[in-house]
């Protein structure tokens, strides 16, 4: 997407003035909405994503890119028109009840935020009850659920379980991560993805909702 | 005595306050930790050799407490501290510093511990704070009061040193001396705020302006999350806090250029008379600084 080579470059830089200009440039040349998110804001993101997986960039760098692609969001959405922007999924994320730490947490949502998703943050020390009736109210297609302690993760657990009780498991993915959180432990609760980072989340997140 | 009373005078005159002249920072040494790959499986293994080799070289490199932490064996946490400590013991006799945020394993682990534990930690939230008031109260024993308050994280300088404050309030009126209580200003990275270095560094000085007598303490690697070269901040942040006035500190006694950095720092800071230990440290071969 050559016409966006620009905004993409200085969104990855984490450049907010150069990356508002282009904005206002691609908007002004009449390019479609959905593609300036897609194509321009997003595909950056993805980038700036990977790299941070990989250790090729640094936290600060990726929060500089996502707080750009903010603002860039800001000057688009008085564009937005019914019907002409899409949404790629809703996720509901919160850190679990007893857990009071949401660094990661943040981080996630905010990567998820720039992958295009819709996110429902229900900060931290969340109830299992407080997750499920979120799900029911918004219909989210994921449950992102993190934890710092290794005394607060039985929660995640529990969470699974309340989701049984209420007959919606099966309407929800569920992924979980945090410092203390492995692979193994989200095999053993039946999560359905584990994300040991904010770039794995949006990977992982992507492959629940199978958009790759 | 007159330049004793000069440099007290002049600290306090620029504000600063510093620990107890000639006393030594306190080492915590952190090895002993099952988030370490190395530990889980010796812990699984029951190898007692190995844990005790970890620490018999941390107390040679200058721990005056060892930190034990099973935290990753989740419901078998209890029994897995329990003989980190009684192995521990077995191989060097030194105190430990009991680290978990599960209090019932905090009080199983305090009773096969022999002399006085540091416990790691307690907090304002409910439900720790309630259950350990009255362990840590029933017998003599240190504790690192983490500024975590009961629903929040707390930013700002004032928001630690209010919770600081409320600690200090519960243990001393369950009669734990000042001294033996360690407020951990609760350490987070620069990556995500930048200000998080002057949060902790403005509470660790404020807290012991405060509260005279007190202890404090951290971890360092939490203020580089997220950063390339962690040790090097870490380092960098270890001298800063001592600047401010930190009296101990959970640390890898094993890096050779950490502890080059806190001897050079407490000499500096005035806690070295003839810079004995710097000296004895480095004639030892105990610290370096390749180039």
């Amino acid at each position: 997407m050559t016409e966006f080579k620009a905004l993409t470059e200085s969104v990855i830089k984490g450049d907010i003035k150069a990356a508002v200009a282009e904005t206002q440039k691609v908007l002004d040349a009449g390019q479609n909405i959905q593609s300036i998110i897609d194509d321009g804001l997003i595909s950056a993101m993805d980038d700036v994503g990977e790299r941070f997986s990989k250790g090729q960039i640094f936290v600060p760098q990726m929060l500089r890119s996502a707080k750009t692609m903010q603002e860039c969001m800001k000057l688009i959405q008085p564009h937005f028109k019914e019907g002409e922007v899409t949404a790629k999924g809703k996720v509901v994320i919160g850190t679990v009840k007893g857990d009071l730490h949401d660094i990661g947490k943040n981080l996630v949502s905010m990567m998820l935020e720039g992958a295009g998703f819709t996110i429902i943050d229900l900060g931290v020390d969340v109830a299992p009850a407080a997750f499920v009736q979120k799900v029911k109210e918004t219909g989210a297609d994921i449950i992102g659920m993190s934890a710092l302690l290794s005394t607060t993760m039985p929660a995640m657990r529990q969470t699974i379980d309340a989701l049984k009780e209420a007959g919606i498991r099966d309407k929800v993915k569920v992924m979980i991560g945090g410092a203390p959180v492995t692979d193994n432990f989200a095999k053993e609760i039946k999560a359905d993805a584990y994300a040991p980072d904010a770039g794995s989340a949006v990977i992982q997140t992507k492959k629940l909702l199978g958009l790759s | 005595m007159l330049r004793k009373n000069l440099l007290c005078e002049s600290w306090k005159c620029a504000g600063w306050i510093c620990r107890a002249e000639g006393r030594s920072m306190i080492i915590v040494g952190e090895k002993i930790n099952t988030s370490r790959k190395s530990i889980a499986a010796a812990v699984a293994q029951r190898d007692a050799d190995f844990i005790g080799r970890v620490a018999r070289e941390q107390a040679a490199a200058g721990a005056h407490f060892i930190d034990v932490n099973a935290g990753t064996f989740l419901d078998r946490e209890t029994e897995c501290l329990c003989w980190l400590v009684q192995t521990v013991q077995n191989a060097v006799d030194l105190p430990l510093c009991l680290d978990s945020p599960n209090p019932a394993a905090i009080s199983e682990a305090m009773k096969v511990h022999r002399g006085e534990p540091m416990i790691n930690s307690i907090s304002l939230e409910t439900e720790r704070l309630e259950a350990l008031l009255p362990v840590v109260s029933a017998q003599p024993c240190h504790v690192v009061a983490l500024c975590m308050a009961q629903t929040s994280m707390p930013s700002t300088v004032q928001e630690r040193v209010q919770v600081a404050s409320q600690l200090i309030g519960e243990l001393t009126a369950k009669g734990v001396p000042l001294e033996r209580i360690y407020v951990d200003p609760l350490i987070q990275p620069v990556s995500v705020d930048i200000q998080m270095g002057n949060a902790a560094l403005g509470a660790i000085q404020l807290i012991m302006q405060e509260f005279p007598g007190v202890n404090t303490i951290c971890g360092l690697s939490n203020i580089s999350f997220g950063l390339p070269e962690r040790r090097l901040i870490n380092r960098n942040f270890l001298v800063l806090c001592m600047a401010r006035g930190l009296s101990a500190a959970i640390l890898d006694p094993t890096d050779k250029q950490l502890m080059a950095a806190l001897l050079a720092t407490d000499m500096l800071l005035g806690h070295d008379e003839y810079c004995e230990k710097y000296i004895d440290a480095y004639q030892e071969g105990r610290i370096t600084d390749h180039r």
